[in-house]
Order: C-alpha cells, then structure tokens, then sequence
C-alpha cells in the first residue's frame, strides 16, 4: 500500500444535515484526507444529498462509485440502498446485502471496513440520529487503532445514537459543535499524511 | 495494537478462500476481498469458533456446513420489483421490442431466491409473451435455487412487492399471482412453467445459449475489475445480435472493455444492447 490517504468517516442519522452543513465550509482547499459521508436518509434522495452538501464546500462532493479510489481533498457520499465497503487498496465497493439496524448504507458496515484498511490512520464522527448504528463500528476503530469521536448529545438534535455510542464505547472525544469545527479545521494542517 | 480474537485478519481470509478453491473448486479470489472479509467475519462471530483453526477445520471437513458458509459468503438479498423504474422500462420498452421474436429466451444471471425472475414472469405474462418465452434463472448457490423452484416468499414483504409492482406500472391486483397460506405467499404455477433453474457459476462456467435479454443485476458489485471484464464477455458471447443487457442501479459499462460492443439504451435504468457487427 503506497499512498493511501488519510480517511475521516463522518456518519449521521436524523438531525444530523444541520451539523454537516456546518462542518463543511471548514475543509478549505488542499485538504489533505479523504472523507467518506455516510447518512441515513430515504432512497430516493441520492443526488440531491450530494449537490446540497456541495453548496457548502470547494472540495468535490461525489456519490460513491463501486472501484472509486480514495484520494485527498475529495468527499464520497454513501450512495442509498447499498452499504459502503473499502478495498485494502482503497478502492471502493457497494454492497446491497442485508440493512444493518434498519439501514442501508449502514454507518457500522463503513466504519468497520475503514478500520480495516486504515487501522489509526482513520477519524471516525458519530453525529445525531435516533437510530443504534454506528456505535459498535466505533468499538472495532478503536480496537484497530484509530480515532472516534461522537457529537455531545445535548447539542444533537436527536441525541440517542451519540448516547447510545458513549454508552458502549470510551469515545477518545465528545464534540460540542463548536469543538468538532475546530477539529475539522485542525486537520486542514494535519500534514502528516504519509 | 493488541491482538484482537474476534477479527479475523487478512491472512485467515486468504487461507479460508485457498481452501474453497482446492477442496471445493469455488473460486472467490477475483470478489471483493472487503465485502468476502466481512461476511466471513459475521459467520465467524455468529457460530462461535474459539479459533481460526477451528472455523478453518469445520470448513474443510464438513460439507454440509460449506453449504451453509457458500449461502452466507454470497449476497443474497433481493426483492420483486426492486427499483420498479427499471421494471417499468423493461414492460414499456424492453419486452415490446422482443415480442417480435417467435421465442424469446431470457436469461437471469444470479437470480438468488428469484424474487426477480418471478417479477420478470409477470411482466411477460401481462404482455401476453410468458407462453413464448423461456427464462434461464441461474446462481452459483444451489440452496438458494431451491428456494426459488418454489416460489414461496414471506407474506410480510407483499405490501412492498405490491407498492413496488404498481410503481413499476402493474395494473392488476398484485394478489392474483399467489396463494397466501400462513405466513407465507407462494406464486403460481402458470409463473414458473417458463422458468428454468440451474445452477451456473459466472467465474467458471461457460456460456450455454444466445438470448435476447440478459438480466445480472447487482452482481458484478462483488467482482474486481478482472472479473467483471470476463464476465461482461461471457454475457455479449451470450446475446444475440441487438439483445439487451440489464445491470443494476450502480452497475456500469463504462470503462469496461466491453463498452464498444453495446450501447446504452436506458442510461438511468442501466440497459445497454449489442450494436450489431
């Protein structure tokens, strides 16, 4: 494996546009990770999601393609009704098996496979949302080495998925909006990249 | 980083594979090592091997659990009329072009329990075609096959079928096609008179006859690159002349060294046909 990026995986269920939409403007050109979105939303809605989060950002916004290679300084947005897998050579799979709590993309399934293939190399944000999803995703980052971070669920706006994560998972942090922007923008500077 | 027993690494995944290639003559090198990873994974978990060497020494030694593992390993989530889009291109535009044929002969490319092929039965049948047709309904899984000879689906899912067969443009009453009997609908016979099941592995085997009409929809999802080249070979040596090819939702040609042999009919509904030579 030669130069794979970097990879911050944000997932998000209900209550958790608002936030993305604020995290956004703060990855400025040059952003040296690749970022993949998962969010739980109705299937039809595939384009929409990516050109409304692309209003809040220079860096290019995509629907995840099956065989796409991560690369820096781009967004991939979980496409609707297929879970997001990554390859060891950070490529991209689109998986249409079984919803995972109820969900398909399911934010575990990509946060698994992220840790798999980037093990501490990889930040994972757990954001609002009535849903359980993502929480034990985060257990295997941790295990693998990597980062995780929920957003405080008393600044959510549904706040059982971020409760549900601390509750089973010592979380390295629990962002206040405020705090996750900033550490947004301190990975604009992470020049660390390998 | 410490060692954690409830991962399998990348090395057990590996060995696991070899195994079912050399003893089984299954071949998974060429799917997508992520999506192979994390099914064996979720087996792993569920049955409760205390070791690797122990998942790895049931497998070798215990057929009837390698048929288990090969259901589990391979996607087999479907539904009737999944993307009702692209059924609703398929009866205004796809099958009326066929009609012209004396025979028209389909073949269903991973069809899993069948829920598709069924979809496809009655869309020929309300175009007054089903008693000309013939569809070849194929996977790699025999157990799912069986499943599909039947024609028996867990009665909760027939509201969303029904939803999905009206958005697809079906104007009778979606209930006529079974016989709910518990919990369960089984479809009728008339359907499944033209379907003809068999197993066939797209790594492996070759090509069987020419149709008209190729459906593999989110298989090629699962294959590397390699894979699904030689398998979109397999399925243009497979189509006549200006027959159509049908993948699914995220499923392309473009970039595929088969692209110059077809051309997209229905771009957003994935339908390309063979351009005549």
């Amino acid at each position: 494996m030669t130069s794979l990026p970097k990879l911050l995986v944000i997932g998000g269920s209900a209550g958790s546009l608002d936030v993305l939409m604020q995290l956004l403007p703060e990855l400025k050109p040059e952003w040296p990770l690749a970022v993949i979105i998962v969010l739980h939303r109705r299937t039809d809605s595939d384009t929409l999601l990516s050109e409304l989060l692309s209003t809040k950002t220079t860096l290019s916004v995509k629907d995840a393609e099956e065989k796409d290679i991560l690369s820096a300084g781009c967004i991939y947005v979980a496409p609707s009704d297929y879970h997001l897998l990554i390859e060891p050579d950070g490529s991209l799979t689109l998986d249409a098996s079984e919803k995972v709590h109820y969900s398909r993309p399911s934010i575990d399934v990509t946060f698994m496979s992220a840790a798999e293939v980037f093990g501490s190399r990889l930040s994972c944000l757990l954001l609002s949302g009535a849903n359980v999803d993502g929480a034990e995703g985060l257990q295997t980052v941790q295990e693998l080495g990597g980062f995780t971070a929920v957003q405080d669920p008393d600044t959510a706006e549904v706040s059982f998925m971020p409760r549900h994560a601390i509750n089973i998972v010592k979380v390295d942090k629990v962002f206040r909006i405020g705090e996750m922007i900033a550490f947004v923008k301190s990975l604009n500077d992470d020049n660390r990249v390998v | 980083m410490m060692e954690n027993l409830r991962h399998l690494k990348d090395e057990d995944v590996l060995l696991l594979l070899n195994d079912l290639l050399e003893q089984y003559g299954y071949d998974f090198t060429d799917y997508s090592f992520a999506s192979v990873k994390r099914r064996l994974q979720r087996v792993y978990i569920t049955d409760r091997f205390p070791s690797f060497a122990e998942f790895r020494y049931r497998v070798k030694t215990d057929p009837e659990y390698l048929v288990y593992l090969m259901e589990q390993i391979t996607v087999n989530v479907t539904e009737m009329f999944r993307d009702p889009g692209f059924f609703q291109e398929l009866r205004k535009q796809i099958l009326p072009v066929l009609a012209t044929y004396p025979l028209i002969r389909i073949w269903h490319a991973g069809c899993s329990t069948g829920e598709e092929v069924y979809s496809v039965a009655i869309l020929l049948h309300e175009l007054n075609l089903l008693h000309k047709s013939v569809i070849y309904a194929t996977d790699i899984n025999e157990s799912v096959l069986e499943k599909a000879r039947k024609g028996i689906f867990p009665l909760q899912y027939m509201q969303q079928y029904s939803q999905n067969y009206q958005l697809s443009g079906g104007q009778q009453e979606f209930s006529r096609y079974y016989a709910a009997n518990y919990e369960y609908a089984k479809f009728s016979d008339m359907l499944r008179e033209k379907i003809i099941f068999a197993a066939h592995n797209l790594v492996t085997d070759r090509s069987f006859n020419e149709f008209q009409l190729i459906v593999c929809r989110n298989v090629l999802i699962y294959f590397n690159k390699d894979l699904q080249d030689k398998v979109l070979h397999l399925f243009s040596e497979s189509l006549e002349q200006l027959g159509f090819l049908a993948l699914g939702a995220k499923e392309t040609l473009r970039f595929t060294t088969v692209a110059p042999l077809f051309k997209p009919i229905a771009h957003k509904e994935k339908i390309w046909r063979k351009i005549a030579t």
